[in-house]
């Protein structure tokens, strides 16, 4: 989209109003004060963070019974590691496994469904239409964008989140890391390796 | 026009592009808000997905991502009798 500045900052400030005015309204018919959309704001802010999902990923690669309930049913796992899963709807959580012979990305073609308590926002491109309709037809060609060179014989599987079930990649554990702490290991873990556009 | 899974031409994908959580205040309200309502039972979020799907392809393509959150909260809200036409 290509606007100009001037135009996106006269469009925003108008888009403000708006918003303002909608606040006021709702407020009004008593479904919500501008306070409680204030705490909303910070609460996400603070809680969704992606080192929560960095945590998970460094568990499991020290802890072979934790990845095992991680891989069997997420929600719960991820649970036990204190994350705070209450989205605005009850949502299930499934843990997708990178190995030597699959590599595993996530999308959502519909909209941007994406597992905010544990990754954070997602980031902008995971929302743009080029992403979410390639990555479904061509991943190979997605991933070599974002720098992912895979063996030709590796098995690349796409998981099409929905707003009840979101996935999140389990990547694998770098080689050499072997003498590396929990809290070590959950600093190499990315953004982009949780979604399947990075290897780590 | 948000179903978009096996579309083609919509270009090369902008990597780099992480972006801020949100760009503008106005942004972060608008997930509120949305949060909020869903949090209230006003619609779920399948009605809110639905919603931005009726947006005409025009103005979809023409909208940013909040924006297009903003135009789905007003239009049900609108139809849930809840607000009245803009």
């Amino acid at each position: 989209m290509s606007h100009s500045h001037e135009h996106d900052h006269e469009a925003s400030a108008a888009i403000s109003n708006r918003v303002k005015h909608l606040i006021g309204t709702l407020e009004r018919r008593g479904i919500l004060t501008e306070s409680q959309v204030d705490a909303t704001i910070h609460s996400f802010l603070s809680k969704a963070r992606p080192a929560n999902g960095f945590r998970v990923v460094a568990r499991a690669w020290v802890d072979g019974e934790f990845k095992q309930r991680l891989l069997t049913d997420a929600t719960s796992a991820v649970g036990e590691l204190g994350v705070d899963l209450s989205h605005w709807a009850p949502v299930r959580i499934r843990a997708v496994e990178n190995t030597h012979a699959l590599h595993n990305v996530i999308v959502c073609t519909l909209c941007s469904c994406y597992p905010l308590s544990l990754l954070g926002p997602s980031p902008t491109w995971y929302k743009s239409e080029a992403y979410r309709s390639r990555v479904v037809r061509d991943p190979r060609s997605v991933l070599d964008e974002f720098g992912v060179r895979l063996a030709p014989d590796k098995e690349v599987r796409v998981w099409d989140s929905t707003s009840e079930l979101r996935y999140f990649v389990v990547p694998e554990r770098p080689a050499g890391t072997g003498s590396l702490s929990e809290a070590e290991l959950g600093e190499l873990v990315t953004t982009n390796g949780l979604i399947g556009t990075a290897l780590v | 026009m948000n179903d978009v899974g096996g579309m083609h031409g919509f270009g090369a994908i902008d990597t780099e592009d992480a972006g801020a959580t949100f760009h503008h205040e106005w942004e972060a309200r608008v997930f509120a808000i949305n949060r909020l309502l869903l949090k209230a039972g006003i619609y779920n979020l399948d009605e809110f997905r639905d919603a931005i799907e009726r947006m005409e392809p025009a103005d979809y393509l023409d909208a940013s991502y909040y924006e297009r959150w903003l135009a789905g909260v007003e239009r049900l809200l609108v139809e849930k009798g809840i607000t009245d036409n803009v």
